[in-house]
């Protein structure tokens, strides 16, 4: 079973955010979803986590149910005003075993502490989320993901506005991930990053443009076709017949399936 | 002096059943009415709060043509007309381009015309203002339990869907990836929030009933940092609000709408100024920063 994405097609007022991308990540390693703005990265994830509806085509979770993911989206959906503790919002990370009513077990509390220990803010529990600056308050947001345990986990943009130091933190934890045999997918804006810890990758431009090894994928060639492709927004685009004409297969860029199992 | 205390203070209770079932429906309310308020302030609903206790108006002008000035009448109506309300303007800024404020206005003004349309044909100007300010002098048996049990209801029903209301605002996508559709927790916080206005408008009528739930949970972020302590803060001010409403609305025969949300208001003012998260003067006092 694999975790794959078949002939996957999700538009934004019918304009397509990714059109017709098929492709299989490495299980148990990490990928890098690599793009200009407007490429469909965020669109791609949200579309794993079933935040949104694909048009057409399908994505496979490979046997992961989707409570056993943990997502972790662009930081300015979290409303920050509200006075919930740093501990209450790495808790909510143990909801597979608390779900909606049930009550926080005593190994939960154990988990939540270590996992912000983890992270270096062991002393800022009780603190409102209100009181952290947003690198802090990334790093609560991966002590959720450490306490959610997942077998995938989904980052969008983790690193965007975090300083070097909190970003170099929070990279060995994905490198951790890695060697604890999870999948991890990121999107990503830094070349250097991906490169250092992202062994595969996917160059994504609403077209998979590349998908494989980071160093074949992340090519000038492929750079700038990337580039070339991106943010074209037709208002009067016709309508797309794909789908009607051929096997979903063959009606995009071969993706290599970089598998390792 | 303890005479006079006592005068202002206890003896109208001691004296008057009605005033005892004014300030125990009061205490219940104060319990519905601030967690309720505290979640519309967090959930940045405070002006839908206002649109819904608007919007509860002609249903309880119907409730009211047809049995007069009884409370679970008049509830009933304004429960099914404040629920359509919500419904039907939540539907518009779901399938419209129209954003879910304004869709409020649109059908809050509409239900409030309709309703003062219906009270000032059928009713006397009296029962306008009755039904519009609220009179604690009506307050019978069947209106205290029907307080009661909203009060009761609303406080069991929080509790239960505590942590997925909070996290459905503090942070929806994680509420939606993990698999939890918020959409009917926000639902059933809106049946919660009719409920709530139905229950006030007794005491406080349709114009005021949502006064005593946006005052004091606004007032309780100028003094609390936890949710924990927000709500009760919020409780308490609701509950001096009433006590304090009831006193002034019998010793100077005023209509206890007005005057409980008027002594909420003055609380209100109180916390700006002295809140010890965030009001004025707290600020002002210039306190040496820490080492670390």
């Amino acid at each position: 079973m694999s975790l794959s994405l078949h002939n996957l097609t999700v538009s934004y007022l019918r304009h397509p955010a990714v059109h017709h991308v098929s492709g299989t990540f490495a299980k148990g390693d990490a990928t890098a979803i690599f793009g200009p703005n407007g490429a469909g990265k965020s669109t791609i994830l949200k579309a794993m986590v079933g935040l949104i509806k694909p048009d057409s085509g399908q994505v496979s979770l490979g046997g992961i149910a989707p409570d056993q993911i943990a997502y972790l989206p662009q930081a300015a959906q979290i409303d920050r005003s509200l006075p919930v503790s740093v501990l209450d919002t790495v808790l909510t990370g143990a909801w597979r075993h608390t779900g909606a009513f049930g009550a926080v077990r005593p190994a939960d509390k154990r988990a939540a502490f270590a996992a912000l220990e983890t992270v270096g803010l062991a002393e800022f529990a009780q603190r409102p989320v209100a009181a952290l600056s947003s690198g802090q308050f990334q790093r609560v947001l991966f002590a959720r993901i450490l306490l959610q345990d997942a077998p995938l986990i989904l980052l969008d943009e983790p690193f965007t506005a975090i300083d070097a130091s909190t970003t170099f933190d929070l990279l060995q934890l994905v490198s951790r991930w890695r060697a604890e045999g999870r999948t991890v997918i990121a999107v990503l804006h830094d070349y250097e990053q991906v490169r250092a810890y992202f062994p595969y990758t996917l160059l994504l431009s609403k077209e998979v443009i590349a998908w494989g090894k980071t160093e074949t994928v992340l090519t000038d060639a492929h750079l700038q076709r990337a580039n070339a492709n991106a943010s074209h927004w037709h208002a009067r685009a016709p309508v797309c017949h794909v789908d009607d004409e051929v096997a979903p297969s063959l009606s995009v860029p071969s993706a290599a399936p970089a598998v390792k199992d | 002096m303890l005479d006079t205390l006592y005068m202002l203070l206890v003896q109208p209770f001691v004296e008057f059943g009605f005033m005892r079932r004014a300030l125990l429906g009061s205490v219940a309310l104060a319990l519905g009415c601030g967690p309720i308020g505290l979640f519309l302030v967090m959930r940045r609903m405070s002006l839908m709060g206002d649109a819904l206790s608007h919007a509860v108006l002609p249903g309880a002008a119907v409730g009211f043509i047809l049995a007069g000035l009884s409370l679970p009448a008049m509830g009933i109506g304004g429960f099914v007309a404040g629920m359509s309300v919500a419904l039907i303007a939540g539907l518009v800024s779901r399938y419209t381009t129209v954003k879910e404020d304004a869709s409020f206005a649109a059908f809050y003004l509409l239900a409030l015309a309709l309703g003062v349309l219906l009270v000032s044909r059928y009713g006397s100007n009296v029962d306008l203002i009755h039904i519009l300010f609220g009179t604690v002098l009506a307050v019978d048996d069947a209106a205290l339990l029907l307080v009661a049990s909203i009060a009761t209801l609303t406080l069991l029903v929080l509790a239960v869907i505590y942590r997925p209301l909070l996290l459905e605002s503090y942070d929806p996508a994680f509420l939606q990836a993990v698999g939890v559709r918020g959409g009917i927790y926000h639902l059933i916080f809106l049946v919660l929030v009719v409920l709530n206005l139905v229950a006030g408008f007794q005491a406080l009528g349709t114009l005021m009933s949502v006064g005593l739930m946006m005052i004091p949970a606004t007032s309780a972020r100028l003094w609390a940092n936890t949710v924990e302590g927000m709500l009760l803060v919020a409780v308490g001010i609701a509950l001096l609000s009433g006590l304090g409403g009831l006193l002034c609305s019998y010793h100077f025969d005023l209509p206890s709408g007005p005057v409980i949300i008027l002594f909420a208001s003055s609380m209100y003012i109180l916390s700006l100024l002295f809140g010890s998260a965030g009001g004025v003067l707290p600020r002002l006092v210039r306190q040496r920063h820490l080492a670390h």
